[in-house]
């Protein structure tokens, strides 16, 4: 059999004779497998903003909200009713196995002074557990304790745009500011997180403790009250566990018969935004199948363009036949043709692909990810379209009756 | 020792219902070392007769033994191989490849054995040189003249050791004094290296430089005879 080596010289050689024919035909690859690699690109750096969101928000995080109110016969949405408490809170803490950390929040919006600057901003009471929950370092200072919590002392943490706000460039840590007229020292700078999944700024926000927020800021309409829970399960696989085991513990404590009603929804957060994960997921394959298409025309151009070369070439074909050439020697030649025009388009289309990706960022501002992964996964496709493609006419010339071939004018 | 011995071979070929006999019980036998000129008309069957013996077609019936083995029922690749192994082809258009080297195209055959490329490059010049082509083993086709080119075609029948060259018309093309040249060149061939020569031609001057003319009329033999030779 023919060496491959051999081979890849004689391809080159023939390629070589038809350069503008050569590289038209090469076109289709690098057109197709550049898309395929910017779509990926575009595709992946979407879901990778995603992913980036849920890590924003904390992971496996639940969200338990006061039931809907049924005032004369009108519900009034849920959160309307008030019967979560920091007690719920605490048992949720205590009974259920597949939670790991809980924080009650009973928050509002409050004006905040410092010297002559001052800032309106959500002021949020809350557990220590609430840093855990949320996956939210701190950058300077200490979080409040569970000390802080049972005295209802007046301390608290800033977000990083309160802090520039109010502070400027100065350190806040240890400074006294008012929320509200009612002063607060300052304990602890949080982390920038950025913004949250609807778009809001999840640094411009302070934490206080729980009791703090409930007595001295903004009341309640019974003892203990809170406007929601949140509590984080201790994996993605514990989510349903953890779900189940809080509805139940709520509706015992609510006392809530076995006809009735939840007064309280769970919300999985996490797994929303897995959802939107997942549909840019689908939207990334739909965008690099439309891409496939084209790179498909692009094998058929190779085919095509195989198969002219087969017939100018018959006398050729019935010469090396003639001389001993086997039927896959011939094969061989054709096919491996074939797979170098285009696998130097894929490679050109990769270049194609890494370029425009880069200069749709560039523009458009998306963010955009070139995995190895993906240009493995163009160029090995090129591949195969070369030999799927290259297959047809190399069979058909090697079929050849090497007698009439070399009659062939 | 007979090299190609033919029995009873017939070929029969089928375009639609009407049935052509190219060749009728044609039974042959030619011996090692022969230099054997094939004649006839066209439509004789002479050249159905020589692509049966160089293994490019297969008889419709009767037997073809090559140096005592029965070839006539081969597949595809095994005829392949013979016909890199065994036997050399020179044609009347010359059918070199275009666009490629005398040396290159010396070494087509030998790309088809498995022959280390190292090899062949220096099998190729020599064989260029028995045919007196040493210094153009760059020239191509193109930049050859006709006796040239046909000698390049003479290189590369010779390249792979081959013991039969079969010539299908291999002056057709040429002029007189080229012909004499290329013939000269069989002849030499023929009686140093003991190289089994036979070609199909109707020019009685180019059959007269052979040992014994085979002449073909609606395909049977209608004689065979040893003739001096030049």
């Amino acid at each position: 059999m023919i060496d491959i080596p051999t081979a890849i010289r004689i391809s080159f050689r023939a390629l070589n004779r038809n350069k503008m024919r050569s590289a038209l035909t090469m076109l289709g690859i690098i057109i197709g497998v550049g898309a395929v690699i910017a779509m990926l690109s575009i595709g992946m750096g979407a879901s990778k903003r995603i992913a980036e969101q849920i890590s924003s928000i904390g992971s496996n995080l639940i969200m338990i909200l006061p039931g809907a109110t049924t005032s004369a016969g009108v519900r009034m949405g849920s959160g309307t009713q008030t019967t979560l408490t920091i007690a719920d809170a605490e048992a949720i803490q205590n009974e259920c196995p597949a939670v790991s950390d809980v924080a009650p929040i009973h928050n509002g919006v409050a004006q905040v002074v410092f010297g002559s600057q001052n800032w309106s901003t959500g002021v949020t009471g809350t557990t220590p557990g609430m840093l855990a929950i949320r996956d939210w370092p701190l950058e300077a200072g200490r979080p409040f304790t569970q000390q802080d919590v049972r005295n209802a002392a007046k301390v608290c943490l800033l977000g990083r745009t309160v802090a520039d706000n109010l502070f400027g460039e100065a350190n806040p840590v240890g400074q006294v500011v008012r929320i509200e007229k009612v002063p607060f020292s300052v304990i602890g700078l949080l982390s920038v997180k950025g913004q949250s999944p609807q778009g809001q700024d999840q640094d411009d926000s302070i934490y206080v403790p729980i009791t703090t927020a409930q007595k001295k800021l903004f009341g309640t309409t019974f003892p203990g009250m809170v406007r929601r829970i949140m509590a984080k399960a201790r994996s993605m696989e514990d989510m349903e566990t953890a779900e189940r085991q809080i509805t139940e513990l709520l509706r015992q404590r609510h006392h809530i018969g076995s006809k009735q009603e939840n007064d309280f929804t769970i919300r999985n957060l996490t797994s929303i935004m897995q959802t939107a994960e997942q549909s840019t997921q689908v939207m990334t394959l739909l965008l690099a199948a439309i891409a496939s298409v084209s790179l498909l025309v692009g094998g058929i151009g190779i085919m095509n363009i195989m198969l002219v070369s087969v017939t100018e070439r018959t006398r050729e074909i019935g010469i090396r036949m003639a001389i001993g050439a086997k039927t896959w020697d011939i094969r061989l030649q054709f096919i491996i043709e074939a797979l170098t025009l285009s696998l130097i388009g894929g490679i050109a289309g990769i270049v194609a692909g890494i370029t425009s990706s880069q200069l749709i960022s560039m523009i458009a501002g998306w963010t955009t990810i070139i995995s190895p992964y993906s240009i493995l996964l163009a160029f090995g496709f090129s591949g195969l379209v070369g030999i799927f493609f290259g297959f047809y006419p190399a069979y058909k010339a090697s079929l050849l009756n090497p007698i009439e071939a070399l009659r062939y004018e | 020792m007979t090299l190609i011995e033919t029995r009873d071979i017939c070929k029969i070929y089928r375009t639609g219902s009407v049935e052509l006999n190219a060749l009728m019980n044609v039974s042959a036998s030619i011996e090692e070392g022969e230099f054997v000129a094939v004649m006839g008309p066209s439509g004789s069957g002479k050249s159905t007769f020589m692509h049966i013996l160089g293994c490019l077609d297969t008889p419709s019936s009767g037997q073809y033994f090559l140096e005592g083995n029965d070839v006539g029922s081969l597949d595809r690749d095994q005829r392949a191989h013979i016909r890199n192994k065994e036997i050399g082809f020179v044609f009347q258009g010359f059918n070199l490849l275009p666009r490629t080297s005398a040396i290159e195209n010396v070494e087509l055959p030998m790309l088809y054995n498995g022959l280390p490329s190292r090899d062949r490059r220096g099998r190729a010049a020599e064989a260029l040189k028995n045919v007196g082509l040493s210094g153009r083993e760059d020239a191509h086709p193109g930049q050859l003249s006709g006796g040239q080119q046909q000698r390049v075609a003479i290189a590369r029948a010779l390249v792979n050791n081959a013991t039969i060259i079969l010539a299908d018309e291999p002056t057709g093309n040429l002029d007189t004094k080229t012909s004499a040249e290329v013939m000269e060149l069989f002849t030499r061939l023929n009686t140093e290296s003991n190289i089994t020569i036979i070609l199909v031609t109707h020019e009685q001057d180019i059959a007269a430089y052979s040992r014994r003319i085979i002449r073909f009329l609606d395909g049977h033999i209608i004689s065979d005879e040893q003739t001096g030779g030049s």
